[in-house]
């Protein structure tokens, strides 16, 4: 990325996440109290939740992004880690049901039918808020430790590292299908009642759990933005542009990659835990292959390389995908291929570069990334 | 056979001629024999007419005896008047008569000119349990050429021996039994084992049970070796279609640097076009030369397989070259489509029919059965190496491939059309998943995720085996295929496929660059 462009394109970024930010954290929850029902204006409670979900994608994408867009890694078995975050606060809002479920026992109701008699030991820490919180972001780190170290270190990189994750995403699928994981099998983990106290099917706690969100997309955001502007962050593009001379000037890349990782691995636990409580239920579907490569494409629809790119790719392609399945349920593959191959042929800048063409019709653009090759392994 | 069965039926003729009488045991000597079983029921009208009105009685006790006698002296030739009695008798009745039906069909099947409708009689008469049956299996068995066939009728006659109520009958059988390594009668030899071991067991139990612990012991450790070569089978008939799978993306990937995440899906193209031909088949041509659809479905297959890789290279890929992870997932995309596509046209559900030839199987020893499809594929899979190994190796189109694959500026440079190159390989690559999809007709449904169920292990050899190295694919794909199945039985196939994902990952700590690695200048290029 040439120097001279990086403080321009950072106040425009800037202004674009001020104005998205504002938009989400203002205008859509004063749209939901304010006007009348019937009002045009109005955004229903539905929507609302709908928008809560969309942003929790957003912080998914926004780890992603990180260490896609800015360090040359493609991770596609985001869903895993994602997951591992769903499930650890599904876990806990599942023992918060107690004695309000269908069979009335403290056990949850699929444990009841296949025949467990007593709480798996794994279960006892998400008895506790604290569990389940911490258990969304620290699993989902840990195992992003352990896997990224064997993986980086041994330099597996490029496409190698991209078919490894996508073999991770359909293993972790396999094992949360199955159902003496004691996770739900293929149901998943739902019914959820309360969160804290706080009934979920109350709008207000809805509500609450919006602008939770909202708070924590936003802090999401400075914090990568903080990595990206530090010297790490400069190592890492650099690390995307050019591996070897990285590795010739004396860094160890593994170490950046796998720091990067694991920060993407944490926020995506963040929004697997964000999740949960607002869409009601979490499925093995969701951490398969096909779920860890819609990441991908929120990303590069958005705008890879630029941090507000994956925000708007994510919320863009999601509440699309919403407004088409709707109509028409049997396109929403081919729209979705589509989008994989018009993009990455056509769009490698997604819709951000397209806002800066746009703007920038005087000058000369940029290029976001530089025309690959070094990232072919 | 023929001149046999002629002998049998002059022999049969003559002495109903002469002796009367001993038609009684000639009958079922010639159970098939239509012609020569009129002129017997003519002269067996007595008993077997006064069955036929007995069977009918309201009198338990008669009807079964009536059923005695019919299975002793009928033959196959009474089984369609037998179903006229039970299409219009009431449930006693048909209860009474459905199984000396089944008595007697199986009688003539065990003559019957199908070693597996032999066989498979043999093994029904089993669940019989009438003491009629072990001298028509022992007569059978006597005669038997086949020698699998010989040995089912042998240890059917055993088994059926072995519900006898005589101790020594039953010890016979149980020494017979682990003698003959029986699979089938490992349960009825626990049980045995079981009643024995008991603390109320009489004297005659605890007998039984001794001799049949030290037949279950022969058994077992034959059906260990039984099992071992089995699953060493089934590995490699996973690692043949493995193996043509990554064949194709080894190549692309080597020679071109595109990672092909829709190859799952041109194999999907193959399965249709094997489908679709299927069906053309039995829309315009006769159904006895039904069974040539599956050869010529073969090119069908190659080629609409190639011609959607040649426009997918046209209109995709050839963007992209250089750009590893946009190939990646530009092809994504394409498979999504191509799924989703399949999907809305074709349906779910589309299954292909085997050809006569492919169906069945070889029993090669006891206990161990290999079917005739999954042993097509293996040679399939060999006949695909050879080919691949002559096109690059030994033909012209090779040397500009490996040429191209080596260094592209270079070769442009010394007049190879790289572009051309590109593509030719691209289609062929294709074509070859084209094949695969031909060949998993046979061994499942053709459906529209049939490519995904692959896709995953087949990335998995390629990243094992290393980039562009026909070896190492083939290694690869061996050790993967063998693996999965090694540790199925164990696991359970989920587990399976985790412990593959660990054990590449650990492999790749070894050797990053897989099996075989490219050295030198080429190892980063």
């Amino acid at each position: 990325m040439p120097e001279q462009v990086v403080s321009h394109q950072d106040s425009r970024e800037t202004l674009l996440f001020y104005a998205v930010g504002i938009l989400f954290l203002l205008v859509v929850p004063l749209l939901n109290v304010l006007p009348a029902e019937d009002s045009w204006l109005h955004i229903s409670d539905f929507r609302l939740n709908q928008f809560g979900k969309f942003l929790a994608f957003a912080i998914l994408a926004l780890g992603l992004d990180l260490i896609w867009g800015y360090c040359g890694v493609l991770s596609m078995g985001q869903g895993v880690f994602f997951g591992f975050g769903a499930y650890c606060m599904g876990m806990y809002l599942t023992l918060q049901i107690g004695k309000e479920s269908v069979y009335g026992s403290e056990l949850p109701d699929f444990m009841v039918w296949t025949q467990v008699k007593e709480l798996p030991l794994f279960w006892y820490p998400f008895k506790s808020f604290m569990g389940g919180f911490l258990g969304a972001i620290l699993v989902p780190v840990l195992f992003a430790t352990i896997f990224g170290f064997l993986a980086f270190r041994s330099r597996i990189k490029g496409v190698y590292f991209a078919i490894i994750t996508q073999a991770l995403a359909f293993a972790a699928w396999l094992v949360f299908n199955r159902n003496e994981t004691r996770l739900g099998g293929t149901n998943g983990l739902t019914d959820f009642k309360q969160l804290l106290g706080y009934r979920l099917s109350d709008p207000s706690t809805q509500r609450g759990l919006y602008l939770i969100t909202v708070i924590a997309l936003i802090a999401s955001y400075l914090l990568c933005r903080w990595i990206v502007a530090s010297r790490a962050g400069k190592v890492l593009i650099a690390i995307r542009d050019s591996e070897s001379r990285v590795t010739f000037s004396g860094y160890t890349p593994w170490m950046f990659k796998l720091f990067v990782f694991v920060v993407a691995a944490g926020l995506a636990g963040l929004a697997g835990m964000l999740y949960v409580p607002q869409v009601g239920i979490i499925t093995p579907a969701q951490i398969g292959v096909l779920p860890s490569l819609e990441v991908v494409i929120w990303v590069a629809v958005g705008g890879r390389g630029t941090l507000i790119g994956a925000i708007l790719g994510a919320v863009a392609v999601n509440y699309g995908r919403s407004i088409l399945t709707n109509y028409f349920p049997e396109a929403w593959p081919f729209i979705l291929g589509g989008l994989f191959v018009v993009v990455v042929t056509m769009f490698p800048d997604g819709l951000v570069g397209m806002i800066r063409k746009l703007t920038d019709r005087k000058k000369t653009p940029a290029p976001l990334i530089k025309a690959e090759g070094s990232t072919a392994a | 056979m023929g001149l046999d069965r002629f002998s049998q039926y002059v022999l049969t003729l003559v002495l109903s001629a002469i002796l009367p009488i001993s038609l009684f045991s000639t009958s079922t000597l010639a159970a098939d024999a239509m012609s020569s079983a009129a002129s017997e029921t003519d002269s067996l009208a007595g008993p077997i007419e006064q069955a036929f009105i007995d069977i009918k009685s309201d009198d338990a006790a008669l009807r079964t005896q009536a059923a005695a006698v019919l299975i002793e002296k009928g033959n196959a030739s009474l089984i369609s008047r037998l179903d006229e009695i039970r299409a219009e008798a009431d449930r006693s009745v048909r209860q009474a008569i459905k199984p000396v039906i089944d008595l007697l069909k199986n009688h003539a099947n065990l003559t019957s000119e199908q070693a597996d409708t032999r066989r498979s009689a043999a093994a029904d008469l089993v669940g019989t349990g009438r003491v009629e049956a072990i001298t028509w299996l022992e007569e059978a068995a006597a005669k038997e050429q086949v020698w699998w066939v010989k040995y089912t009728m042998e240890e059917s006659a055993q088994l059926i021996q072995l519900r006898s109520d005589e101790q020594a009958v039953k010890l016979s059988a149980i020494k017979k039994l682990g003698e003959l390594r029986s699979q089938n009668g490992l349960s009825a030899l626990k049980e045995l084992l079981e009643a024995g071991t008991q603390s109320g067991a009489t004297e005659q139990q605890r007998a039984l049970a001794d001799s049949a612990q030290t037949s279950i012991g022969q058994i077992d450790s034959w059906g260990w070796w039984a099992g071992s070569i089995e699953t060493l089978f089934r590995g490699i008939s996973l690692s043949s279609i493995l193996l043509i799978m990554s064949l194709g993306l080894a190549i692309v990937f080597g020679l071109m640097g595109v990672i092909n995440m829709a190859h799952g899906e041109l194999m999907m193209v193959g399965a249709y076009a094997t489908f679709i031909t299927q069906q053309a088949f039995i829309a315009w041509f006769s159904p006895e030369n039904f069974d040539w659809y599956f050869p010529a479905a073969l090119p069908v297959a190659f080629l609409s397989a190639a011609l959607f890789g040649l426009v997918l290279e046209a209109t995709v890929i050839r963007f992209l070259y250089g750009r590893l992870l946009e190939t990646l997932l530009a092809t994504w995309g394409v498979s999504l489509i191509l799924m989703q596509a399949a999907r809305v046209y074709f349906g779910d559900l589309t299954a292909v029919i085997a050809p006569q030839a492919l169906r069945g199987g070889a029993q090669v020893m006891i206990g161990v059965y290999l079917p005739y499809n999954r042993i097509f594929i293996i040679i399939l899979s060999i006949v695909c190496v050879l080919g691949i190994y002559f096109l690059l190796f030994r033909s012209n189109l090779g040397v500009r491939v490996r040429a191209v694959t080596q260094n592209r500026n270079m070769s442009a440079c010394l007049g190879i059309p790289t572009r051309k190159v590109d593509s030719y390989t691209f289609a062929f690559a294709s074509g070859l998943a084209g094949i695969a999809g031909w060949a998993l007709t046979m061994v499942g449904n053709v459906d529209p995720g049939l490519g995904q169920n692959y896709i995953v292990d087949a990335f998995m050899v390629v990243v094992t085996g290393g980039v562009g190295k026909l070896a190492g694919t083939i290694w690869a794909s061996l050790g993967i295929g063998g693996l999965n199945k090694l540790i199925e039985p164990a696991s359970g196939a989920v587990y399976g496929k985790v412990f593959i994902l660990v054990g590449v990952i650990l492999f790749l700590q070894w050797r990053p660059q897989g099996l075989f690695a490219a050295k030198g200048r080429n190892a980063d290029a």
